[in-house]
């Protein structure tokens, strides 16, 4: 994990290295919480132009919003860091089989 | 803690039992309810065969037939097979991974009490207008059109229970993740907790689709929706494919567990580590994973089209890949090992072929151009009563009789144990192999009768006659069981005296606590590495300390019984005659949210075992 205790009674060993990873995180924190207001503001925008094909707008939106919820996920619920991976392993085992089903669904079922 | 101060008497243990959160009693009253479940789904069941025993038989109506395998199929699934297996892994689970209990006891308690709860109000449907009649199954068209409240006990009974079975599944994953003792990786757990971390995870999956299928039902029925009639506007397939993407793989719920106890049996008894561990794991994970793709191939007489019937027989028929690799690791296990033919090792061995030719019948049904011939036939009956019965009730009995005396400390009888067995295994194979011939000869499934003259009169009669081999297999069990408990002649550690896993390395039954100190697992089969350097116990992992234990609780019960009100309200809300059911939904979801409102606000710690109420004599010799 990455606020992982040190072993060591004294609280300044190892404080220089920690703060410069905080100040990193925090960097990623905040390029990545400004992109997710840009992708929303791009959303908003296309929807309002109202010149662009829906055939356009629809998929982009989707894909957008697939990349906010990996931002969300990996940099603000740290799943970057170490110690994740049973989390990942279920996550996206859910996923394969929670899309496989819509998959299914909109081939063979109803058209 | 009633391990504390322990009252006697028959309230006192009452109580105890409903307010335990401790992991072995709760699989003490999964194993209870669970085998009471199993013998009234064999009652079914012996019914179905008497009334079959000769053409034009008149013992039971067509209705009561229908309601007869509805209730049989339903009750050995969820009631009976699920339950006695969820029981063996809260009994066996948490001691061989060197945990103290589960990580959530509360939602233990809670799960097992859904369940039982879930599977009294199925069941009351027989003294309450009839039992469903829509087959286990109960595929929309038909169960909607269903008179009486038949199919409402079975969509609020399975919904209940439902529930109890998604948490202990959760339960189980975390306490896998979280809970190993200290050395005891992923590949250095027992083969059992494999299954059962796998299963778990099956039952977060799949039990979701059959929560959402069961909901449409309910408002189809209740309130009127359309979500499957076809006139409305309606696709009556989405109930088959919502019930058969968790149907499929509650088989591999069923059968996994099985497969994990009849590897350890294997193992213990062939005195040999488990030939392929690694290869087995990758086995159980990817059986796991191809569960969820194959599906249709319980619909391929459908309509689905060719392609989609391709892909699904290709995908079926990829099970056997991983299903033939366990056969084989199992046979090799045996081989060259000093092997001992104990109970539980009879009907691991017996299990192997049996369990083989079911799958080889699934190969056979997987091949979607056959499926039409064999679709709806006894031939169907035949398979999965192979590979259930085969390979599910074969690996409980083995199970039931390997870990007895870990749960309740006492060893059951071998001779009559294997009169059991022979009973059983004869009977089954004399009840269930002629039904492969039955199919093919042309009798269909769920038929309540059948007329004299088309060559079916002597098989049924064998297959009847078989069916009460196993009833009388059973009874000799249940007698070798109150024997044994009446007896009650204690045993030690390992009365096996071949155990290779951390459950046998502390006493039977484990106290309350199960582990003093926290196991430190070395390897593979931790307790028979430290036999084989010649010691008695195993090498603590952290010093004598105290020990946290939770508090047992009143309130699981609760919350069940208020959802178990409810749904009497819920269920005959459609009729316009009763008035009262709003009120008692209102009462039984107040009890519901209450308890949980009680349990959310009120603090409950816990307690502490103290070191020196743990310390014996050997501690304190060595601290002086």
């Amino acid at each position: 994990m990455a606020n992982q205790q040190s072993n060591s009674a004294n609280p300044n060993l190892n404080l220089e290295y920690r703060r410069k990873q905080n100040a990193e995180e925090m960097k990623h924190q905040v390029i990545t919480f400004s992109m997710m207001i840009f992708f929303t503001l791009i959303a908003f925008a296309m929807v309002a132009m109202e010149t662009i094909s829906r055939w356009f707008i629809i998929p982009v939106i989707l894909l957008l919003a697939v990349i906010q919820v990996i931002f969300q996920l990996y940099y603000f619920m740290h799943m970057k860091h170490k110690g994740h991976e049973t989390i990942a392993l279920f996550i996206y085992s859910g996923l394969t089989v929670g899309l496989i089903t819509v998959l299914v669904f909109l081939t063979i079922v109803w058209l | 803690m009633s391990t504390y101060a322990k009252k006697q008497g028959f309230g006192a243990t009452l109580w105890d039992f409903m307010t335990t959160v401790d992991h072995k009693k709760i699989a003490i009253l999964y194993l209870i309810s669970g085998g009471l479940f199993f013998i009234l789904g064999g009652l079914e069941a012996m019914f179905i065969r008497i009334q079959l025993a000769v053409p034009d038989n008149n013992f039971m109506s067509a209705g009561t037939f229908n309601e007869m395998i509805t209730m049989h199929g339903t009750t050995m699934i969820f009631l009976a097979a699920m339950p006695i297996l969820l029981g063996i892994m809260n009994a066996v689970m948490p001691l061989q991974i060197g945990a103290r209990d589960v990580a959530f006891p509360f939602l233990n308690s809670l799960g097992f009490w859904l369940f039982f709860f879930g599977g009294v109000v199925l069941n009351l449907s027989w003294f309450m207008g009839g039992a469903p009649d829509a087959g286990w199954t109960s595929y929309a068209s038909l169960s909607i059109h269903s008179q009486g409240h038949g199919v409402d006990f079975y969509v609020l009974g399975l919904q209940i229970s439902g529930f109890g079975t998604l948490i202990a599944g959760i339960n189980f994953l975390v306490t896998i993740i979280n809970m190993r003792t200290p050395g005891m990786t992923y590949m250095r757990m027992p083969m059992f907790t494999w299954t059962t971390f796998v299963v778990s995870a099956l039952i977060l999956f799949a039990f979701p689709p059959l929560t959402v299928g069961l909901t449409l039902m309910l408002f189809d029925r209740m309130f009127g929706a359309n979500f499957f009639d076809a006139a409305a506007g309606g696709n009556t397939i989405i109930w088959e494919h919502l019930f058969w993407i968790f149907g499929h793989p509650e088989v591999y719920i069923l059968i996994l567990p099985a497969f994990g106890i009849f590897s350890e049996i294997l193992a213990t008894f062939s005195r040999k580590r488990l030939f392929g561990y690694s290869s087995m794991v990758f086995a159980t994970v990817l059986i796991g994973f191809l569960g969820f793709m194959v599906w249709a191939h319980h619909m391929f007489t459908v309509g689905l089209g060719p392609i989609a019937n391709a892909i699904f027989a290709v995908a079926t028929m990829a099970i056997a890949v991983p299903t033939g690799i366990k056969i084989f690791n199992w046979i090799f296990t045996m081989w060259g090992g000093s092997v001992r033919f104990t109970v539980p090792m009879l009907y691991a061995v017996s299990f192997i072929p049996s369990f083989t030719m079911g799958g080889v019948t699934g190969i056979m049904l997987a091949a979607a151009p056959a499926d039409y011939q064999y679709h709806d036939s006894y031939f169907v009956v035949a398979h999965f009563h192979y590979v259930i019965v085969g390979g599910v009730v074969l690996g409980i009995l083995a199970g039931i009789t390997y870990y007895w005396p870990k749960i309740f400390g006492t060893m059951l009888n071998e001779t009559l144990g294997k009169f059991t067995f022979w009973f059983f295994l004869i009977g089954f194979h004399l009840t269930f192999f002629i039904q492969h011939f039955l199919g093919l000869w042309g009798m269909p499934r769920r038929v309540f009768t059948y007329l004299p003259g088309q060559g079916w009169e002597t098989s049924n009669l064998v297959s009847t006659a078989g069916a009460i081999f196993m009833a009388v297999g059973v009874i000799i069990l249940l007698i070798n069981i109150i024997i044994t408990s009446v007896k009650n002649v204690r045993v030690g550690n390992d009365p096996w005296e071949d155990g290779r896993t951390l459950e046998w390395s502390i006493p039977s039954p484990p106290p309350f606590y199960n582990f003093k100190q926290l196991p430190l697992a070395r390897g593979l089969d931790a307790y028979w590495i430290e036999k084989m350097e010649g010691k008695k116990e195993m090498t603590p992992a952290e010093p004598l300390g105290d020990i946290h234990m939770p508090n047992g609780s009143i309130i699981p019960i609760c919350i069940t019984i208020g959802l178990f009100v409810a749904s009497f309200g819920a269920l005959y809300n459609m009729d316009a005659d009763k008035t009262w059911t709003v009120p008692v939904i209102i009462i039984g979801l107040l009890i519901t949210f209450g308890s949980m409102l009680i349990r959310s606000i009120k603090d409950d710690h816990g307690f502490h075992i103290h070191k020196e109420d743990l310390m014996d004599d050997k501690d304190k010799e060595v601290k002086a």
